[in-house]
């Protein structure tokens, strides 16, 4: 622990330190799980519109094939993750609190396991920024550390801002996981691969990998994978939630704070997860797609708790049952970190590229309890990684008045979930926060839709007066010409008339 | 007595006609508030609070006969505009009890006789005659005009549906 | 000098108009339930309360002592005030917008205001010289601006707090105007010489 370091961890005044419990899972390598029998694959893992189908139900598949295309600027491909037979597509319950249905395919392995053909790339640092960033896009890679934003979108970031370094997060604060631990364990070279070429794509400089000092095998394992490539650095950082917040990792890292509502390529730096790293190598190297991936399995209710290799899609049933099912009563299940991952409605939702953990917490790990009155006593301001007041922004929400939290800054709250935990008086802080950012995107869709009912009004009365006028208009036509038939008709009687006047002196005379 | 009565009528004269130069200096045109009341609103004439159309919604706000959560097609974010423009308090909580709604077109026994896509203040249905009438979610403010006129109730109004693009969590219960 | 300042601050603090003496009391409870609506309301009380003293005192001097007309005191004061407030609310329409908008139906209120009514009439009572009837209306309207903006912050917060349903809006307000007197009552305490 160097000098820097220590003046770093004299300016951190914020965070949490929640029970690890990382011991349950992280002397346990890595295992494979077999394939179970039915794979829901949602449209929608990633941050960005929904992806959408390429293929038809019933049509066979096979591994690696892409099943369904990205939409627009920021979204993701899906990728079969072994051969089999399209059953469905259609709306299946996917990982969300809300417990809703969204848009899925179903996938019936065979057990063939056929792939379809990869190309492989012998020596992926030759390739230049732009085919980096294309290769990770058709690869479906997303941020796996739980944010889902599609990596290549991350990756052309260097465009528009110079980035001068990479920061990787393998701080992995959130409890109980330890899936990034172990792959930065067993696969060390993929991790510090993977992250030099993105590096390479976003023009990177330096490479900086931050891995909380609870983990020394791993801080081992990648200064030695890191020992050859001297624009690559491993620093420990402190034990802290949420100390793998974007912002907060920049601003340990490099000094540098992040603008509020600004992104941290704004100042420079571009933060990937380590396991997306290794996944960004393999995917280059292999030319394979993100089919699978690590997550942990955890919980004091689990029977064996685990770190599972798993493909996307496969059922939270099917993982607790692989894992010898649980053997306590289970107040909660949650896919992700207990900090900031989302309790499932059930078990029967598919693990996404997002998924880094599916827990089974008992009653006493939940915690919970009903929340009695704000005391005052500000932890929560002390505890919160942005500075902000979460007593006062929630008093503000829960008398309705949500405006009034965002002038104390209810954007630049992150979610993290710190307030919540340290709360004495058991305030579900975050969740307020939740609800307030709703109300708002409500509000804020609310406006939208009024809008283009607005311009769609007046585009109907401006319809119809087009109308009514064309009407008149022809009407006015058809009148003109009917009396200018009429005139016609009555100038030829009158002639004939003159003619017969003519011809009538003319009889006479 | 006199100096009572000539005073008190001086005072009065002199202030009365100070009072005049001064509304005669410091007029000021009364701001256009019903017009920009009514730029605020949707536009749409649907009726729903109750008053003729947009413009008369605007009327009575601008008068505070009508309270400004009045338009449902707005939804609250357009009261918290009116309120902000008017001056007021809002009480949100009475917007929050309406359900939103959408139209919708029972395919069974729709005849097609076009009446619902005329009468449409968004032009939110599509159909031709005779053929299956549909309507368009994103520009329908349920305001039920559509399901009033329908000849055969094939039109109705429900509830939107949850989506994950429109769910948010709810407001914590407290203690 | 510091005679004026005695005088100022033993007619904001110790003989408080609202929280001691219990005049203007309406704008008290009715324009406080804003921080900024309850400031215009006190600035526009200083100015008025300002002229209304240097009026009064001048009407009172020149006219209705040497004629002998104390009886029309009153009316003539009220009269002199009222014209003072609408002159300023023409005048605020005009240079203010913002502000005419804030207090908009609140401004006719100062001209019924006990405050600006008692104040003038308690110059007369005490016999003060102009300069003494000028600083003690603007050291009135500095206690009056002073206890609106400190009840409006208060109720702005009370609007937070999880006010038990019988008290909440107006019992818990008056609860807190009565406890916010009592703190002023510590005032008189003050010893200024």
């Amino acid at each position: 622990m160097g000098f820097r370091d220590l003046i770093a961890d004299f300016k951190l005044q914020w965070g949490v330190h929640p029970d690890g419990h990382k011991s349950l899972t992280s002397e346990r390598p890595i295992e494979s799980m077999p394939l179970p029998e039915r794979l829901v694959l949602p449209l929608a893992q990633h941050i960005g519109a929904p992806a959408r189908p390429v293929v038809a139900p019933g049509e066979r598949v096979l591994r690696g094939q892409r099943l369904a295309e990205p939409v627009g600027m920021v979204s993701s491909a899906v990728h079969a993750p072994t051969s089999g037979r399209i059953a469905d597509i259609g709306d299946y319950p996917v990982p969300h609190p809300s417990g809703l249905a969204a848009a899925a395919l179903v996938l019936l392995p065979d057990g063939l396991d056929e792939p379809v053909a990869f190309e492989p790339c012998e020596d992926p640092h030759s390739l230049e920024a732009d085919e980096i960033a294309r290769r990770v896009a058709a690869g479906g890679v997303v941020g796996l550390g739980g944010a889902t934003f599609p990596a290549a979108v991350k990756l052309g970031l260097g465009k528009r801002n110079p980035v001068h370094t990479l920061l990787l997060n393998g701080g992995e604060c959130e409890p109980y996981l330890s899936c990034d631990d172990r792959t930065m364990r067993e696969r060390p070279q993929a991790v510090v691969d993977g992250a030099r070429l993105m590096a390479r794509a976003l023009g990177a400089q330096a490479v900086v990998i931050g891995i909380e000092r609870n983990k020394p095998a791993a801080i081992a394992a990648v200064q030695l994978a890191a020992s050859g490539h001297p624009e690559v650095s491993v620093r420990a950082l402190p034990v802290r939630y949420p100390m793998g917040s974007e912002k907060q990792l920049v601003a340990y890292l490099t000094g540098v704070e992040v603008p509020a509502g600004g992104l941290s390529a704004e100042v420079g730096v571009v933060v990937h997860n380590v396991g997306t790293a290794a996944e960004v190598s393999r995917v280059l190297r292999t030319g394979e797609p993100l089919t699978h991936r690590a997550l942990t399995v955890s919980g004091a209710a689990i029977s064996r708790p685990a770190n599972l290799r798993v493909a996307i899609g496969t059922s939270v049933a099917d993982i607790i049952a692989h894992c010898g099912g649980v053997r306590r009563d289970v107040a909660r299940y949650v896919m992700g970190g207990p900090m900031m991952g989302m309790l499932l409605p059930g078990t029967d939702v598919p693990v996404v590229k997002g998924s880094s953990g599916v827990l089974s917490l008992t009653s006493e790990e939940a915690g919970g309890g009903s929340a009695s009155a704000c005391i005052r006593c500000a932890r929560c301001a002390g505890v919160c990684p942005i500075g902000l007041q979460p007593f006062e922004m929630a008093a503000r929400i829960r008398a309705g008045r949500a405006e009034a939290a965002v002038d104390l800054g209810l954007k630049d709250c992150i979610g993290c979930g710190s307030c919540a935990y340290t709360c004495p008086a058991k305030i579900p802080l975050s969740h307020y926060f939740s609800y307030a950012k709703g109300s708002l995107a409500a509000a804020e869709r609310s406006r939208l839709k009024n809008e283009s009912i607005k311009k769609l009004t007046a585009a109907r009365s401006e319809r119809l007066a087009r109308e009514a006028r064309e009407k008149a208009e022809a009407a006015a036509r058809r009148k003109a010409e009917r009396e200018a038939a009429k005139r016609r008709a009555a100038e030829a009687a009158a002639g004939e008339a003159a003619e017969e006047r003519r011809e009538v002196p003319q009889v006479s005379a | 007595m006199l100096i009572a009565v000539t005073s008190l009528t001086l005072i009065a004269t002199c202030l009365g006609l100070i009072l005049g130069i001064a509304a005669r200096r410091f007029h000021v045109e009364p701001p256009e508030l019903v017009s920009e009341l009514e730029a605020m609103l949707p536009g749409s004439q649907c009726g729903q609070c109750g008053f003729p159309g947009c413009n008369g919604a605007a009327e009575a706000l601008a008068d505070g006969l009508a309270p400004v959560t009045l338009c449902p097609p707005g939804g609250p974010a357009l009261a918290l505009a009116l309120a902000d423009k008017l001056g007021v308090q809002v009480e949100l909580g009475a917007m929050g009890e309406r359900e939103p709604t959408i139209a919708a077109v029972r395919e069974d026994i729709c005849i097609g006789c076009t009446k619902c896509f005329k009468e449409c203040p968004t032009d939110a249905i599509h159909g031709a005659m005779k053929q299956m009438h549909s309507v368009m979610k994103e520009a329908c403010t349920g305001c039920g005009k559509c399901a009033e006129i329908c000849p055969t109730e094939a039109v109705t109004l429900v509830p939107v549906a949850a989506t994950l693009g429109n769910w948010r969590w709810r407001e914590p219960a407290f203690a | 000098m510091s005679e004026v300042l005695i005088l100022l601050l033993s007619t904001a603090l110790v003989n408080n108009v609202v929280l001691v003496k219990f005049l203007g009391l309406c704008p008290f409870l009715g324009v406080s339930r804003k921080l900024d609506a309850a400031i215009g309301m006190g600035l526009a009380t200083t100015f008025v309360l300002t002229l209304a003293s240097a009026a009064s005192w001048m009407l009172e001097q020149w006219l209705l002592e040497p004629f002998g007309l104390g009886y029309l005191r009153i009316v003539s004061f009220i009269l002199v005030i009222a014209a003072a407030v609408q002159f300023v609310e023409l005048a605020m329409r005009k240079f203010s917008p913002e502000l005419h908008q804030v207090l908009g139906i609140y401004l006719p209120l100062i001209t019924t205001n006990c405050a600006v009514l008692g104040v003038a009439l308690l110059n007369v009572q005490q016999g003060s010289d102009f300069l003494h009837a000028l600083l003690y209306g603007l050291g009135s309207a500095a206690g009056f601006t002073l206890v609106m903006a400190m009840f409006a912050g208060v109720r702005e917060r009370l609007e937070l707090a999880a006010v038990p349903a019988s008290f909440s809006g107006a019992p818990i307000a008056l609860i807190t105007a009565g406890l916010l007197s009592l703190a002023f009552m510590g005032f008189s305490g003050l010893r200024l010489d």
